[in-house]
């Protein structure tokens, strides 16, 4: 709740409020991933990208945030450029957290909210309950904390496009719920979710299967 | 500004902490500098003749240790995708890495390489060319092995590859550090040698980021 | 030279050309060799060197073709990255083994011809040593492409490492000249024309000659191998059905 406000306040300014997927194909090592992938999300909405292991959900989130190249079709994010777009306009959450065991969580959502150009720290972790626990090593979090600490890391430094790589999955119920309500503040205020799923995602406003 | 400070503040805590960090390095430059007068023999005229090169080189391998983990730890864990969702180019996110591991490994050893040279017979005249070397080697040998880290990003046997495919690259250093040290032990001018090794240390760190970053975009492809 | 690699980057076009191309080059190479080693072994003796001279007919053009196959990784690997043309990379991929080939039988038959010339099998002196370094070099691209799986990856990882290289190589050469010399300057490029007799010159320059014919053979029958591989395995995945 606490980082909500300011959250929307600095989405007004963001000019990305479109994603649009043309026709994306994506190949690896030879096999094709998919083909002819389509989908467009304005600002508010949410799309839970589903799919068999091995279908491609992670790799399209990667193309997304321009770390995959695309072996067809286009990925805009409307009037913004889309190098601007992957720089100042997005987070991504994947399976592998980026986050380092030696370190303290406090030193670790520091570094990441100033590199994401943030810095509402305070309230990022206010907000997904991990102030007793900044002064704690990484390694010393469960994986559900440690999942906590992730999602804290995107609040700190607001940007409106989400790319979540099942972020439901090291949480408990209580968590879940939580994060669904995190994921509608930040689709209130004008932000975009494209999450891939096993389990449905509670505030999607659509769904796009990924098939070969 | 402030994002780069505080990369550099994470990567050298990090290249701090990093397997050991500058006590596993230097621990192993003082191994290396130890086993060799035994290999050769304690006769002191014979390891004053080799100590400044034994020194050298000693170097060039203890600066080979802990830059396998350098892009590897963040390429494993994900951070190195974060890194890349930046206005940080990647280039520049490559160029604080190297300074980082420089900072935490490289000066640490150029403190330890006068130590080493002048045990095992070194004049001490040649202490602070020692260091000076020592420091702009550093930084060659940090800026040229991270190509080869970055480049065995993804690859089985990523540790041994790095060395492999650096050591090459270590060449030019090696020899202008080595013969500006012997120039200078012999009453040589040593100043040309020198030279040439902070020369070759800007050109490394002018065109290593540029590979580097091309090849961790291809890890991370 | 810049219509090649236009010409030949249509992968039809190469095979085409290639299909023949190949073992004419082949031809060549063993006629011009033929000649060039029986006008070597017929030179007289040289003064100095007496018959380990004829050593050289085999060195020289080994030690040429080690830095020419270089320079063929460094174009191709260019073209590979610049364009991300799957042929150039077959070129690249292809030429790296060659090269090494190459640079290996420059360093034995240079200490071959060192032994008697110089007394030793082997002198740190710089010319040996920077082949030395570019045989490393070529075994650090190799060793890199095997390691890695993916073949889109590893293609574009040797081909920086490959261009890396090219922008260091000069730097390692002048670096082990500086360092140490005391090789005999080349004496095919000496100031006011080669400095050595038409006996010795002439099969020199044919031997030069077969072994770039050689070269260019085998490398177009390696990057047709290349070629066929790629599309037998690409064959194989359609086939698994994925």
């Amino acid at each position: 709740m606490h980082g909500n406000t300011k959250l929307s306040k600095r989405l007004d300014d963001r000019v990305i409020t479109h994603l649009s997927i043309r026709d994306t194909a994506i190949r690896r090592g030879g096999r094709l991933l998919f083909d002819g992938v389509c989908l467009e999300l304005a600002a508010g909405e949410a799309c839970a990208l589903t799919g068999a292991n091995g279908s491609g959900k992670t790799s399209l989130l990667r193309a997304v945030a321009g770390l995959v190249n695309l072996d067809g079709g286009e990925i805009g994010f409307g009037a913004v450029d889309p190098a601007d777009a992957r720089a100042e306009g997005l987070h991504l959450v994947g399976h592998a957290d980026g986050l380092k065991s030696a370190r303290t969580a406090r030193e670790e959502l520091a570094f990441w909210g100033q590199w994401c150009g943030g810095g509402a720290i305070a309230a990022a972790a206010d907000a997904l309950e991990l102030t007793s626990l900044l002064d704690l090593e990484v390694r010393r979090l469960s994986a559900g904390q440690r999942r906590r600490l992730a999602l804290a890391r995107m609040l700190a430094a607001p940007r409106a496009l989400w790319l979540l790589d099942e972020p439901l999955s090291p949480l408990d119920a209580r968590w879940r719920t939580r994060l669904s309500e995190l994921m509608q503040q930040h689709l209130d205020g004008g932000g975009m979710i494209l999450a891939a799923v096993h389990d449905p995602l509670p505030v999607a406003t659509r769904s796009l299967e990924l098939s070969t | 500004m402030s994002r780069l400070l505080a990369l550099l503040q994470r990567e050298t805590a990090l290249a701090w902490g990093r397997g050991g960090g500058p006590l596993v390095a230097v621990g192993f430059y003082a191994g290396v500098a130890t086993l060799l007068p035994l290999a050769i023999g304690p006769e002191p005229q014979r390891l004053a003749a080799i100590a400044t090169g034994a020194a050298w080189v000693a170097l060039a391998l203890a600066s080979l240790l802990s830059l396998d983990r350098l892009f590897e730890r963040d390429f494993e864990d994900g951070a190195l995708d974060l890194l890349t969702l930046s206005p940080v180019p990647l280039e520049l996110t490559c160029f604080i890495k190297c300074l980082g591991q420089w900072l935490a490994t490289g000066a640490p050893l150029a403190v330890a390489a006068p130590v080493a040279a002048i045990g095992l017979g070194a004049s001490l005249d040649l202490a602070p060319l020692i260091f000076a070397c020592a420091l702009l080697g550093g930084l060659a040998f940090a800026f040229m092995g991270g190509i080869g880290a970055a480049l065995s990003l993804g690859a089985r046997r990523g540790g041994l590859l790095t060395a492999v495919i650096v050591l090459p690259l270590f060449v030019p250093p090696v020899i202008f550090g080595g013969g500006a040290l012997d120039s200078f032990a012999n009453g040589l001018p040593w100043r040309g040698g020198f030279a040439l090794l902070a020369a070759y240390a800007a050109m490394a760190v002018a065109l290593g980021p540029v590979a580097m970053a091309a090849a961790c975009r291809n890890a991370l492809s | 030279m810049t219509w090649a690699p236009a010409f030949l980057s249509n992968p039809e076009r190469f095979m085409a050309f290639s299909r023949w191309a190949a073992p004419m080059f082949g031809v060549i190479a063993v006629a011009l060799g033929a000649i060039g080693l029986y006008l070597g072994f017929t030179a007289p003796e040289d003064y100095q060197q007496g018959q380990t001279v004829r050593i050289m007919f085999i060195h020289v053009p080994a030690a040429q073709l080690s830095m020419f196959a270089y320079a063929c990784l460094g174009v191709a690997s260019f073209l590979s990255l610049i364009f991300r043309h799957a042929l150039a990379d077959a070129a690249a991929q292809a030429a790296a083994p060659l090269g090494a080939a190459f640079t290996f039988l420059a360093l034995i038959t240079g200490a071959l011809w060192g032994r008697p010339m110089w007394g030793t099998w082997w002198v740190w002196d710089g010319r040996l040593t920077s082949v030395l370094v570019l045989f490393l070099l070529y075994i650090a691209y190799i060793a890199l492409r095997a390691s890695m799986d993916d073949e889109a990856k590893a293609a574009r990882a040797g081909a920086i490492l490959a261009l890396v290289g090219v922008i260091n190589l000069p730097i390692i050469h002048y670096s082990v000249e500086w360092w140490n010399s005391l090789h005999q300057g080349s004496s095919l490029f000496a100031k006011g024309g080669p400095a050595m007799p038409a006996v010795f010159l002439v099969p020199l320059l044919l031997m030069s000659l077969a072994y770039m014919s050689a070269f260019g053979s085998l490398w177009l029958v390696r990057i047709r191998g290349e070629v066929w591989r790629r599309r037998a395995e690409a064959a194989a995945l359609r086939m698994a059905g994925t």
